[in-house]
C-alpha cells in the first residue's frame, strides 16, 4: 500500500509565499451557443504559489475546465488577466504551452500506440533528446508503476493505468507548472492515491507546483491551497483549514443503531437549525447553522434518540454550509421539506425476498466478467454494489436490468425469472443510469410524456402521475425547457421522475450521483430513503464511497467475484487492525481490493 | 542539461531539430495508428479496389446483344437478306415473332428493346419503286440506350446496302459516306473512359473523407487538446496529418492504376510521371478538403455527413465522369469550375487515352495547383492552437 | 402497445425534427440532389464543338456543311486550314470533332455519284462520341435524300422509318428524373433509420428503452415507421416535382406507384435497420449506410443500363431492391404499365423486405446484449 504523506495543518506554508507561478485577475469568460448566453466565468481572480498542489475545487459545471483551459492558453478570456510564469497566457500562448505541462480531462491518449510509442510521441514533441529518454522513462515508469506494460496498447490498459499514462506523458520533460483537470475522475480509490502520491512526489522533489481540478471534496484535505469554484464565481480560496475553521463548535454527531440510522438522518435533516445530516459509520453527522444553545442539542437529541458529540470539521462541511446558504438566499426551499408529501407505506412484508441472485456467471468469450455471484436484497431494503472499474458491477447491473442475459445461473426480479419474462419483469422496475439517460432535444414535458405512456400509464392515473412528477420534482417551471440545457441536477431529478413514472417496486440506480454537486447528492438520497421507507427496493451503484454508508447492505466486487457481502459496520470491521481501529469505508474497501490482488499476484 | 533543453523550449523559439523531431513524432504516430486500425487501411486499399471492380463492371453504357423483335409479314429472299445484316451484328439478339399484336406486346413487356418491322409489301415494294419502308420502333425511356440502338440500326442498314449493291453489280448509289475516324478508343469502350474517370472519385473519398474522419477523431478523442499544449506548432500538427495521408493516398492511387491496366486493360498512353504528378496535386486539394471539413465538423460523424455530401455527389455528378459537362445547363457549367476532380477527370482522361497532351495537362493543371494552395492555405488559415 | 408504439414515433419525430442537424440532413441534401441530379445527369448533347476543314472549292461541300451549321445539336468553333490544325484542336478538348471536306468532294459527288466525308471523333469519353456520330450521320442522311432527290438518283432499297415509343423525343431528363425518386428516397430513409438507433446507443437512451415494458418488435416498430412516413413524404415531394416541374408525364395508376413506394420502403427500411442494430455507434452507421447506398445505385440501372453489365453482376442486381423499384417508376411514369404487369417487380420486393424485417429483428435481438 502507497502510503500517503498528507500536508497537514503545519505544511500548509510550504513553498515561496510571494512567487506566484500562475495568476488570475479578474478574468471573465462567456461561452454563446444557441443564441443563449453563459458565463462560465465571472471576475475569476486567484494565484498558485510555486511549488504547492493548488486544488481547483466544484461540482460539474462549475468552470473549472474552461479555467484549465484558460490557463492553458486554448482559450482567450473576454476580459481580465491571467500570467502563467510572469508571461501573458493570452498574448503569448505558445511560450506557455511550450512550458507548462497540461492533461485534459479525457487525457488523449492514442489508444492504438502502445505505452511506450505514446512517450515517444510527447518526447518528440516535447523535444526531448533522445540520449536522455531512457532515463527519463525508467523514472516515470518506476513512478507510475507501469514498467511492466511498456509494450501494451494504451487501449487495453486500466482506467487508473491511463491516468497514470497520461500524466507520464505531460511529465516527459518536466515542466514547472503542472496543469491536472480531473485526474482522478472515474478512477478507482487505489488508483486515485496513487496518483496523489505521485503529485507529492513531484511538489517535493522537483519542485513542481500543481493546479489540480477535482470532484472530490475529501481531496481537498490534500491540497496545500483550494480555490473554490461554483457556477463560474470563486467562492473562497485558502489552505483546507481556513475554511474548516469557522466551523468550529457547529459539528456534531450522534450515535445510533444501525437499523434506523436513516430513518433518523431523515429527520435530522429537515430539522430547524441543521444545515447538514449524513450518514458516517454508525453515527450521523451534523452540521448547524451556529453554535448551538442547550435547548438546540437537547431538542436534537430528544430527535436523535442519543446525546450529540462534538466532531471536528472536515473541508465537505463549509463547502456545504457555504453552498446553503447561497442556496437559499436565492429562495430555494429544502428538498426534504417537500417530501413530506409522499403517504408512509407501511413495510409489513420486510422479510420478502424481492432481488435473487444466484451463482450467476457471465462471460465474454474467454473474458469471465462476472463469476459465481450470489446475493439476495429484501422488500425495502437500499442495497449497494460497490466496486473499480472493470469489477463486473455494471454487467451483474445489466443482467438483473434484463439488458443481458447470464451465462449460467438464476436471477429473480419481484419472483419473475428474468431470463424467461424480462418484459414483464421490467414493467415492475425503474432504471436511471449516470448518462442519466433522457431524450436531449425533448422538452421536460416530452419526456415526461414519452415515459408515462411507455409505462401504459392513461387516463387519470397518467395525468395524476404527470402532475405529480412536476410537483414532487418541482419542476414545474421547467416544463418547456429543453432537457439538454437543463443544470445537471435537474436533469437527475428529471431522469429519477421517469423511472419513477409508474411507481414500480424495484429501482435500479447506476452510479445516479456521478458529476453532480454534492447539495443535489444529499437530496437524491433523500428521496432514496423516503422511497425505502415505502417499500421500494432499490439497488445502487457507486463510487463515492461515503454514500455506501446510506445503504443497509453492500457487496464490495473486485474481478467479477464478490470479495465481501454485509451491512456497512460489517464490511468496515473487516479492515480493523491495532493501526486502524476505526477504518473508513474507503480504507476498508482499498484493504480489500489489495487483499484480493495479493491473492491474485501470488502464487 | 536538461534544464537547458527546457528553457529553449520556453523561449518560444524552437530549433530546426526541434521540428524535425516533432514532425518525425507526429508521422510515426500517424502511421501506427493506420497500421493498428483497420478501419482506415479498409478505407485507403479495399475501398478503392471494391469501388474500382463495382464501378468498372456495373457501370458500362455499352448496349451489346440488344433483344429486337423481327415481324416479317410475307417472308422472302428480299427479307431474309435485310433481316441477315442485323443477324450478323453483335449488337442484336433478334426474336422472330409472327404479328405485331405479340411484337407490341414483348415491347411493352419489356422482352425486347425494339421491333423491326417488313410489312408484307416489303419485296414487292422494293423491286417496284425502290425504296421499301422499315420501320424500327424503340422503347425509348432509356434515352441515352434507345439512341445508342439508332446508331447500331443504321450501321447494319448501311452494311445491308452495301452487300446489295455489291450483289447487284452495281456500284454503291450512296451520295455521301462518312468515313469515321475515333481518335483515342477506336472501340468505343466506355471502360476506357469510365475507369480513369473513377480514379478521380476514390482519390476525392481517400483524401477528404479519411482526412476529415481523422481530424475529426482527434478533437472528438480530445488527443487535439493534449497536442495543443506541446511546442508542436499548428502548422507541424497539419503537416503530420498530410504527409501520413498523402502517402497513403498515392498508395491508393497506384493500386488503382494498377487495376484500371492490369484488369480492365485500359491503356496507359502518356506518361506515368505527369499521371502522378498531377494525382499528387489533386490529392493535396483532397485533403486540404478534408482539412476543412473537419475544422468545421470537429465530430467523426458530421464530418462523414459533410464529407459525402460536398465531395463525393459532385465528384460523380459534375466532374465530367459521366455526364458530359458541356452539356449542362451554364449555371452548373460554373459551378463544375469549384470541383477539383472535374480539372483531374481531364487529366486522367487524356493521360490515360490521348497521351501526354500539354494544352490539355498545363491548365488543368495550374487549376489543380490554385486549388491545392486555396484549400490548404484556407485549412492553415482556419485552424489555431486555441479551442475556439 | 399500440400506445406505447404511438408514443416511440411521436419521440422519434420530435427528435428528428427538432434537432436542426438532422432538420437539415432530411431537406436540404434530396432538395439539392434532385436540382442537380435533374440539370447536370443528362445524356443529351447540345452544343457539340466542331471544327470545319473544308478543301473543297464546290457547292456541294458548302451545302453538306450547311446541314451541320443549322443543326441544334451542333456549334461550330473554328474553320481549318491545315491537316496539321486537326490535331491540337482535338487532343485539347477544343472540338469534340472535326469535319474533314477533301478537296475532290464536289467534284467526286458530281462525276462518280459518290463522295466520302471524313469525321474525326475524340473518343475519350465513348458515350459522347458514339452520340455525337449519330447526329453526324443523320446530318448527311438528310443531304443524301435531298441530292439524291433533286440528281435522280434512285433511292435506297428500303427506308427506315424509326420511332421511339414512350420518349419519342429521347429525352435523357425523362429517364433520370423517375430514377431520382427512387435515390433520394433510399438516402433519405437509410439515413433516418439507419443512424436511429445507433443515436440512441450512444446517448445512452437505449438501455433506457430497454429498461421499459417494451418488446424488441415494438422497439423495432417504433424506429420502422417514421422512416416509412418520412419516406412516403419525401416520395410525395418528389414525384410532385418530378412532374409539375421537369414535366415528366405520368401515365400510370398513382395506385400502381404507390404499391411500388411502400414496397420499396419496407425493404429499404429492413436494410436501415438491419445496420442500425448492428452499428454501435453513429459512425458506424454512417459508414454502413455509405457502403450499402453506393453499390444499390450503381447497381440499381439509375444511370447506366442492368442489361449491360456483365451476366454475374446482372445476377448480383437482383437482390438489390432499388433494381426493381427503378422498373416500376419507369414503367408507371412513362410506360403507363398496369398493376398486373409490375406484379413480377413487386413480388421480388416483398420477399426482400420481408426477409430484411426478419434479419434486422434477429439481430436487433442479439445486438441487444
Amino acid at each position: 500500500m502507497v502510503a500517503l504523506p498528507f500536508p497537514c495543518e503545519q505544511s500548509a506554508r510550504v513553498g515561496e509565499p510571494d512567487v506566484a507561478i500562475l495568476e488570475f485577475r479578474q478574468v471573465c469568460k462567456d461561452f454563446v451557443s444557441r443564441r443563449k448566453r453563459t458565463h462560465a466565468l465571472r471576475n475569476v481572480s486567484f494565484r498558485v504559489r510555486r511549488g504547492t498542489v493548488t486544488g481547483l475545487i466544484g461540482p460539474d459545471g462549475a468552470g473549472k475546465t474552461t479555467l484549465m483551459r484558460l490557463a492553458a492558453g486554448l482559450l482567450l478570456a473576454d476580459a481580465g488577466e491571467i500570467r502563467v510564469l510572469g508571461r501573458d497566457a493570452a498574448a503569448d500562448s505558445l511560450a506557455v504551452q511550450a512550458t507548462i505541462g497540461y492533461m485534459p480531462q479525457h487525457f488523449g491518449l492514442y489508444e492504438e500506440l502502445t505505452v511506450e510509442e505514446n512517450l515517444d510521441l510527447y518526447a518528440d514533441l516535447q523535444g526531448v533528446p533522445e540520449e536522455q529518454r531512457s532515463q527519463r522513462y525508467s523514472e516515470l515508469m518506476a513512478m507510475t508503476g507501469l514498467a511492466p506494460f511498456t509494450r501494451r496498447l494504451a487501449g487495453r490498459l486500466s482506467g487508473g493505468m491511463k491516468q497514470k499514462l497520461g500524466l507520464a506523458c505531460t511529465l516527459v520533460r518536466s515542466p514547472p507548472l503542472l496543469l491536472l483537470d480531473e485526474p482522478t475522475v472515474g478512477v478507482d480509490p487505489v488508483s486515485r492515491r496513487e496518483l496523489w502520491s505521485i503529485v507529492y512526489r513531484l511538489v517535493q522533489q522537483q519542485k513542481m507546483s500543481v493546479l489540480l481540478s477535482t470532484l472530490y471534496l475529501d481531496e481537498a484535505e490534500h491540497c496545500h491551497e483550494v480555490v473554490i469554484l461554483h457556477e463560474g464565481a470563486v467562492l473562497g480560496q485558502g489552505p483546507p483549514a481556513s475554511f474548516r475553521s469557522p466551523l468550529h463548535g457547529r459539528t456534531w454527531a450522534v450515535s445510533i443503531p444501525a437499523g434506523k440510522k436513516r430513518d433518523i438522518q431523515g429527520k435530522l435533516s429537515g430539522a430547524p437549525g441543521v444545515v447538514d445530516a449524513v450518514i458516517q459509520g454508525e453515527r450521523v453527522r451534523l452540521v448547524l447553522d451556529a453554535e448551538p444553545s442547550p435547548e438546540v442539542s437537547r431538542s436534537l437529541a430528544e430527535l436523535a434518540g442519543a446525546p450529540l458529540e462534538p466532531v471536528p470539521p472536515r473541508f465537505e462541511d463549509s463547502f456545504i454550509a457555504m453552498l446553503r446558504s447561497r442556496r437559499s438566499g436565492n429562495g430555494e426551499a429544502k428538498a426534504a421539506n417537500r417530501i413530506s408529501s409522499l403517504p408512509n407505506v407501511s413495510t409489513d412484508g420486510a422479510e420478502e425476498t424481492v432481488i435473487a441472485v444466484r451463482d450467476v456467471q457471465r462471460r465474454f468469450g474467454d473474458f469471465l466478467a462476472v463469476n459465481r455471484v450470489t446475493f439476495e436484497v429484501k422488500r425495502g431494503e437500499v442495497f449497494g454494489l460497490l466496486g473499480a472499474n472493470g469489477a463486473g458491477k455494471t454487467t451483474t447491473f445489466r443482467m438483473l436490468c434484463g439488458l443481458l442475459p447470464p451465462s449460467t445461473g438464476l436471477l429473480r426480479v419481484a419472483g419473475i425469472d428474468v431470463r424467461r419474462a424480462a418484459a414483464a419483469a421490467r414493467a415492475r422496475l425503474g432504471y436511471m443510469s449516470q448518462k442519466f439517460s433522457l431524450y436531449g432535444n425533448l422538452s421536460v414535458w416530452q419526456n415526461l410524456q414519452f415515459f408515462s405512456k411507455v409505462y401504459g400509464l392513461s387516463g387519470r392515473r397518467r395525468a395524476e402521475r404527470l402532475a405529480w412528477a412536476l410537483e414532487q420534482f418541482q419542476l414545474t417551471s421547467l416544463v418547456d425547457a429543453v432537457s439538454a440545457d437543463l443544470p445537471l441536477g435537474y436533469k437527475q431529478r428529471l431522469a429519477l421522475a421517469c423511472a419513477l413514472m409508474h411507481e414500480p417496486d424495484i429501482l435500479f440506480l447506476d452510479e445516479p450521483t456521478s458529476g453532480v454537486d454534492p447539495l443535489a447528492r444529499r437530496e437524491f438520497w433523500h428521496w432514496i430513503n423516503h422511497l425505502a421507507r415505502q417499500g421500494v427496493t432499490v439497488l445502487v451503484t457507486t463510487h463515492f464511497l461515503e454514500e455506501a454508508e446510506y445503504c443497509d447492505r453492500l457487496a464490495i466486487m473486485a474481478s467479477g467475484a464478490i470479495l465481501a457481502l454485509g451491512t456497512p459496520e460489517e464490511i468496515k470491521s473487516l479492515a480493523r487492525s491495532p493501526r486502524l481501529p476505526h477504518p473508513t469505508m474507503e480504507e476498508a474497501f482499498i484493504y480489500l481490493i489489495e487483499g484480493a490482488n495479493k491473492g491474485a499476484a501470488g502464487p | 542539461m536538461k534544464r537547458q533543453e527546457g528553457s529553449k523550449g520556453t523561449l518560444g523559439e524552437p530549433s530546426r531539430g526541434g521540428r524535425l523531431m516533432r514532425l518525425r513524432g507526429l508521422v510515426r504516430k500517424e502511421f501506427l495508428q493506420i497500421l493498428r486500425d483497420p478501419s482506415s487501411i479498409a478505407i485507403a486499399f479495399v475501398m478503392p479496389v471494391v469501388l474500382l471492380l463495382l464501378f468498372g463492371y456495373g457501370l458500362s453504357l455499352d448496349a451489346e446483344h440488344v433483344p429486337l423483335a423481327v415481324v416479317v409479314e410475307e417472308p422472302s429472299a428480299e427479307t431474309a437478306s435485310f433481316i441477315g445484316s442485323f443477324q450478323q451484328s453483335r449488337y442484336f439478339e433478334l426474336v422472330p415473332l409472327s404479328n405485331m399484336r405479340q411484337a407490341e406486346q414483348a415491347l411493352r413487356e419489356h422482352r425486347v428493346k425494339g421491333i423491326i418491322y417488313l410489312r408484307e409489301n416489303f419485296a414487292r415494294q422494293r423491286r417496284s419503286i425502290g425504296a421499301a419502308p422499315v420501320q424500327i420502333i424503340l422503347n425509348g425511356v432509356d434515352a441515352n440506350t434507345a439512341r445508342l440502338v439508332q446508331g447500331y440500326v443504321n450501321g447494319a442498314w448501311e452494311k445491308w446496302l452495301e452487300l446489295e449493291a455489291r450483289s447487284n453489280g452495281v456500284p454503291l448509289t450512296i451520295p455521301v459516306q462518312v468515313s469515321e475516324r475515333v481518335w483515342f478508343n477506336s472501340e468505343l469502350r466506355s471502360q476506357d473512359y469510365l475507369v480513369p474517370g473513377l480514379i478521380a472519385v476514390i482519390m476525392t473519398l481517400i483524401g477528404a473523407l479519411l482526412t476529415a474522419m481523422v481530424m475529426a477523431r482527434e478533437w472528438e478523442r480530445g488527443t487535439m487538446e493534449a497536442l495543443l499544449v506541446t511546442p508542436v506548432a499548428i502548422q507541424e500538427v497539419l503537416l503530420g496529418k498530410l504527409v501520413p495521408y498523402f502517402v497513403l493516398g498515392m498508395g491508393g492511387l497506384i493500386l488503382s492504376v494498377g487495376t484500371a491496366v492490369g484488369l480492365f486493360a485500359i491503356p496507359l498512353r502518356g506518361s506515368v510521371i505527369v499521371l502522378f504528378a498531377a494525382s499528387s496535386l489533386f490529392l493535396l486539394a483532397a485533403l486540404g478538403m478534408g482539412l476543412l471539413i473537419s475544422i468545421v465538423a470537429k465530430n467523426q460523424f458530421v464530418a462523414g455527413q459533410i464529407a459525402i455530401i460536398v465531395t463525393f455527389l459532385p465528384a460523380f455528378i459534375l466532374s465530367g465522369f459521366i455526364f458530359d459537362i458541356g452539356s449542362m445547363p451554364w449555371p452548373i457549367q460554373m459551378i463544375t469550375h469549384l470541383i477539383p476532380a472535374r480539372y483531374l477527370v481531364a487529366i486522367l482522361q487524356t493521360v490515360f487515352l490521348a497521351g501526354n497532351v500539354p494544352s490539355v495537362i498545363w491548365p488543368n493543371g495550374a487549376a489543380l495547383l490554385l486549388m491545392a494552395i486555396l484549400f490548404l492555405s484556407l485549412g492553415r488559415w482556419k485552424s489555431h492552437k486555441r479551442l475556439e | 402497445m399500440w400506445q406505447r408504439v404511438a408514443a416511440l414515433i411521436v419521440k422519434e419525430f420530435l427528435a428528428l425534427l427538432k434537432d436542426p442537424k438532422s432538420r437539415f440532413v432530411i431537406v436540404i441534401p434530396p432538395m439539392i440532389q434532385l436540382l442537380v441530379f435533374g440539370y447536370a445527369a443528362t445524356y443529351d448533347l447540345n452544343d457539340i464543338p466542331y471544327a470545319v476543314y473544308n478543301e473543297d472549292p464546290g457547292a456541294e461541300g458548302r451545302e453538306l456543311l450547311a446541314g451541320f451549321r443549322l443543326s441544334p445539336h451542333f456549334r461550330e468553333i473554328a474553320h481549318l486550314s491545315h491537316d496539321a490544325d486537326i490535331a491540337p484542336l482535338i487532343d485539347k478538348r477544343e472540338a469534340l470533332l472535326v469535319v474533314h471536306v477533301g478537296p475532290r468532294f464536289s467534284r467526286d459527288l458530281a462525276t462518280a455519284q459518290s463522295a466520302s466525308v471524313q469525321v474525326i471523333v475524340d473518343g475519350r469519353n465513348s458515350n459522347t462520341a458514339l452520340l455525337a456520330l449519330g447526329y453526324v450521320r443523320s446530318i448527311v442522311h438528310r443531304f443524301n435524300d435531298q441530292w439524291a432527290a433533286r440528281h435522280g438518283q434512285p433511292k435506297p432499297p428500303a427506308q427506315l422509318e424509326m420511332r421511339a415509343w414512350f420518349n419519342p423525343n429521347l429525352e435523357s431528363r425523362w429517364f433520370i428524373v423517375p430514377g431520382i425518386v427512387a435515390l433520394l428516397t433510399l438516402v433519405v430513409t437509410m439515413l433516418v433509420t439507419a443512424l436511429s438507433v445507433a443515436r440512441e446507443r450512444e446517448q445512452g437512451t437505449f438501455d433506457q428503452l430497454l429498461v421499459t415494458p417494451f418488446r424488441p418488435a415494438e422497439i423495432l416498430l417504433g424506429k420502422a415507421l417514421p422512416g416509412f412516413i418520412i419516406g412516403i413524404g419525401e416520395a410525395t415531394v418528389i414525384v410532385l416535382l418530378a412532374i409539375f416541374w421537369f414535366k415528366v408525364p405520368l401515365w400510370g395508376s398513382l395506385l400502381t406507384l404507390y404499391t411500388g413506394i411502400t414496397l420499396f420502403l419496407v425493404s429499404a427500411i429492413g436494410v436501415g435497420l438491419m445496420i442500425s442494430s448492428l452499428a454501435v455507434t453513429q459512425q458506424q452507421g454512417l459508414l454502413g449506410a455509405f457502403f450499402f447506398l453506393v453499390p444499390a445505385i450503381i447497381l440499381s440501372g439509375f444511370a447506366t443500363p442492368i442489361a449491360n453489365m456483365p451476366s454475374f453482376i446482372q445476377k448480383i442486381t437482383l437482390v438489390n431492391p432499388m433494381r426493381y423499384f427503378m422498373e416500376i417508376l419507369r414503367g408507371v411514369f412513362l410506360e403507363g404499365m398496369p398493376f398486373l404487369m409490375l406484379v413480377d417487380q413487386f413480388w421480388p420486393m416483398a420477399v426482400i423486405g420481408g426477409v430484411n424485417l426478419t434479419l434486422a429483428g434477429w439481430l436487433f435481438r442479439r445486438r441487444l446484449y
